[in-house]
């Protein structure tokens, strides 16, 4: 099922990704929604959970499903969560994306521009969403030049072996450097899947009921010292919950 | 045309610690005071409460508190040789903006420095000879003495409401304080803060090698608390969102519940925010400032405000600048070794994971997050220790080696054992395994001096105010390669006898990059000394060329230490007040 939303994109043929949302809603065609997702156990004590968004805003329909495969790829789902589209993680990307940091607010974007050495940080004259987009379509045209396929298309094991490329700075990008696109898609789906869920991902808290984070209430003057070596065991609140 | 402003008697620049010290003491004697803040005006509530301060992304991640890079910023290089470009995006530190300054999103971390940090020249000659040290390393002492400062720094102390246990009460050790710290008249404020479970392990093992652990002084309040001033804070709830948040219990010692209000309350002072200081305006001779131009940020208008007296209280990187800027002193040129402002910029090697290790245990349950800024236990025996031998480290300063518990904030912390990958499911089961499980020790070293660590006026970029953007020549040098390569086995040693399941750690110190966060430990560029041909103020904090500007802040250090600056920069900031009170103000000129 992994390649639905794909599928029925295709089939829909030019209808954005916010439209087919809009006109679907919650129906079982939409990926997040698929068999596969909805016989996934949950973590205990969590209540049923609306569906998963895929509305998106910034990310083309192609985009996003390069990005909903990444972030499966970084976050899979198991018997800890579910997966990191499931967790919201792509809607948050997408919103980071469209927003202030998407479009360069608190980066210094004057010129003119050198490529620097690592050490010196960003130097690209690309907002980080035009970097984004840039390094999308980067990874796309090597996977279909490479493997015939776009990215989302190319099977589980095939897109762990694409990353762990580009992780590693095997293979190179015309465009953008591959290293440095994937370190920041990284860094943004840890971002989604840790953050608070106001911003749209660790959807039902499930990354900080993974390791325990107790979320945003954090009062412990007395538990800095009961709970010593004692595990801390409550239900997360977040500023989703108490908002 | 700028609008001229009628004249006051001081104008401050930055409304952070040393401003809001300055503002307060100097308002407080019935001097009319200005201050000009480029950032806005916050406080506790609303601007702090729960639940939006728990925002890591927002705060921590986002840098909300911080100052903007697309509106000024500083261009890197390791060496003269190499293209300087700008920093484009926060990361290697993080100053901030707004009332209070860095000191509304500090962790609280408040020493006094050693004796050796106030006289490090003479230290080492006479402990070493002088051979010892490199002759690109342009150590000095500081121009005042420990006992000098000593009250000073108790004022601050009580200021901020710091927590600790003093190890020598006028020349007595104090059983469980800090073998190793300088005599203070009198304790801290408040005890200690209750310590973690982590540090409770740490101070056992440190104790059974033989060394001297004892509590890391920090201006959490362990309790309610009222300073002499009658600012109240409240107790710290040990939420672990210090650093880079404000506090919504205003248990962490910030200028904007203490020293700022006060100053507010006098109708002599005038704090004007939004207002962005583009130069000090000094006459024809160039020998006396006249005042300073900015501008509202808030309409884009512009403005001379004429002052008898300027302080730069900035963060200490733009206090620099705005001397660069303005003509105030000779810059300092690396090649030649003239010229004084824009030397002795260092950092702090071992802040950010380098020499320090991360210890995971199979049968601990650690709970990150229950955790404050700046408590900690620590040993100082690799660092303040007059007797700990550095020939066998074959390098000048030292380090701390001390267990924190600042956050388990999840996007930041999330420890894992060396070999696991960084995402896909193996990664998954070992952050979930391992959350809970693990604690560090951190290495903090001193940075000394080098030649061409320095800043100058960049030649290509500009700010949006069309000036040339600071330029930051820097790297670590072999000396502080070998501090943290000796004190980090150090560390090793402890950790192995507290038995792991298994450790990370202590990383070697390579080259510095501006890229991942470390410390905001910025010090030097206008430093302090003895007479003008070797430092850009004297004693006071004064400018030698324009006696009328003073220049506050960690931009005085003649080197950094392993300790966290705050403390000496608030007991500066006290001192300086109180020349200008007690001196110049009766006889302006330089002071001796």
């Amino acid at each position: 099922m992994k390649n639905n939303r794909r599928d029925f994109l295709k089939t829909v043929g030019t209808v954005g990704a916010t439209g087919i949302a809009a006109a679907v809603g919650g129906e079982t065609v939409i990926d997040g929604q698929s068999p596969a997702a909805s016989d996934r156990p949950r973590p205990p004590g969590s209540p049923a959970a609306a569906p998963v968004s895929h509305a998106y805003t910034f990310l083309t329909a192609p985009e996003a499903a390069f990005i909903e495969a990444a972030v499966d790829r970084f976050i899979p789902a198991d018997e800890l969560t579910p997966s990191g589209t499931d967790c919201g993680v792509a809607v948050f990307i997408d919103r980071q994306l469209a927003g202030a940091w998407g479009s360069g607010d608190r980066t210094y974007m004057q010129g003119p521009w050198q490529k620097g050495v690592p050490t010196q940080g960003y130097q690209s004259p690309l907002t980080p969403a035009e970097f984004f987009r840039a390094g999308i379509a980067a990874s796309n045209a090597y996977c279909r030049k490479a493997l015939n396929k776009d990215f989302d298309r190319l099977t589980s094991d095939q897109q762990n072996n694409v990353l762990q490329d580009m992780e590693q700075g095997r293979i190179s990008f015309d465009t953008v450097s591959a290293q440095e696109f994937f370190n920041l898609l990284l860094a943004s789906a840890m971002q989604g899947f840790f953050a608070d869920p106001v911003y749209g991902g660790n959807r039902d808290k499930a990354a900080w009921k993974m390791i325990g984070f107790p979320g945003v209430i954090a009062i412990y003057s007395e538990h800095i010292k009961t709970y010593r070596n004692k595990k801390y065991d409550v239900e997360p609140k977040s500023i989703l919950d108490l908002s | 045309m700028p609008t001229r402003l009628k004249e006051v008697d001081v104008v401050i620049v930055g409304l952070g610690w040393t401003g809001g010290i300055l503002a307060k003491e100097l308002s407080e004697a019935g001097m009319r005071v200005v201050a000009l803040e480029r950032g806005g005006l916050r406080s506790t509530n609303p601007d702090f409460a729960i639940p939006q301060i728990r925002d890591e992304l927002k705060y921590a991640v986002r840098n909300a508190l911080m100052q903007n890079p697309a509106r000024d910023t500083l261009t890197f290089r390791h060496s003269p040789s190499e293209p300087s470009l700008p920093m484009r995006q926060l990361g290697s530190f993080l100053p901030g903006e707004g009332l209070g300054g860095a000191g509304v999103h500090w962790n609280g971390v408040t020493w006094r420095w050693t004796g050796i940090d106030h006289a490090a020249r003479t230290y080492y000659e006479q402990r070493h000879g002088k051979s010892f040290i490199p002759a690109d390393m342009p150590i000095q002492d500081w121009p005042m003495t420990y006992a000098e400062l000593e009250p000073y720094y108790d004022r601050f102390e009580r200021t901020a409401g710091v927590s600790g246990k003093a190890g020598n009460l006028k020349g007595a050790k104090q059983a469980g304080g800090n073998f190793f710290e300088q005599p203070r008249e009198r304790d801290y404020p408040l005890p200690p803060l209750e310590p973690s479970y982590s540090q409770t392990l740490f101070n056992d093992a440190a104790a059974q090698m033989g060394y001297h652990p004892f509590p890391r002084p920090c201006a959490n309040a362990s309790r309610a608390y009222t300073n002499p001033d009658g600012s109240r804070l409240g107790a710290c709830v040990y939420c672990g969102h210090c650093e880079r948040f404000g506090c919504e219990a205003n248990a962490k010692g910030s200028p904007h519940i203490t020293v700022i209000p006060k100053a507010m309350a006098q109708p002599t002072f005038e704090l004007r925010p939004h207002s962005w200081v583009t130069r000090v305006m000094l006459d024809s001779t160039k020998k006396k400032a006249i005042g300073v131009a900015y501008t509202d940020v808030s309409t884009g208008e512009q403005f001379e405000q004429p002052a008898a007296i300027v302080t730069l209280c900035a963060y200490a990187i733009n206090n620099v600048h705005l001397m660069l800027l303005s003509g105030i002193g000779t810059p300092y040129d690396a090649t030649t070794q003239k010229g004084v402002v824009g030397r002795n910029y260092c950092y702090q090697p071992g802040s950010g994971g380098v020499g320090s290790v991360t210890l995971f245990f199979e049968d601990k349950i650690f709970n990150p997050f229950m955790a404050t800024g700046a408590f900690g236990i620590g040993i100082d025996d690799f660092h303040a220790n007059d007797a700990f031998d550095r020939a066998a480290m074959g390098a000048l300063g030292g380090a701390t080696i001390i267990v924190g518990q600042s956050n388990g904030r999840p996007i930041g912390y999330r420890p894992v054992p060396a070999g696991t990958p960084r995402w896909g499911a193996e990664w998954k089961k070992a952050t979930a395994k391992w959350y809970q499980r693990a604690m560090n020790i951190g290495v903090t070293a001193s940075n000394m001096p080098n030649r061409y660590n320095a800043f100058d006026l960049d030649p290509t970029y500009k700010n949006v105010f069309g000036q040339p953007l600071l330029r930051l020549t820097y790297n670590f040098v072999e000396n502080d390669k070998k501090v943290i390569a000796y004190v980090g086995q150090k560390a090793a040693e402890i950790a192995r006898s507290m038995k792991p399941t298994s450790m990370t750690g202590p990383g070697m110190l390579g080259d510095y990059n501006i890229v991942p966060y470390q410390s905001t430990h910025n010090t030097g560029g206008a430093i302090m000394g003895t007479s003008p041909g070797n430092s850009a103020v004297n004693k006071y904090l004064q400018s030698w060329d324009v006696p009328n500007v003073f220049v506050v802040g960690a931009s005085a250090f003649p080197h950094n230490s392993a300790y966290n600056p705050t403390g000496p920069v608030g007991a500066l900031a006290y001192w300086t007040a109180d020349a200008i009170k007690s001196k110049f103000r009766n006889r302006p000129g330089l002071m001796t």
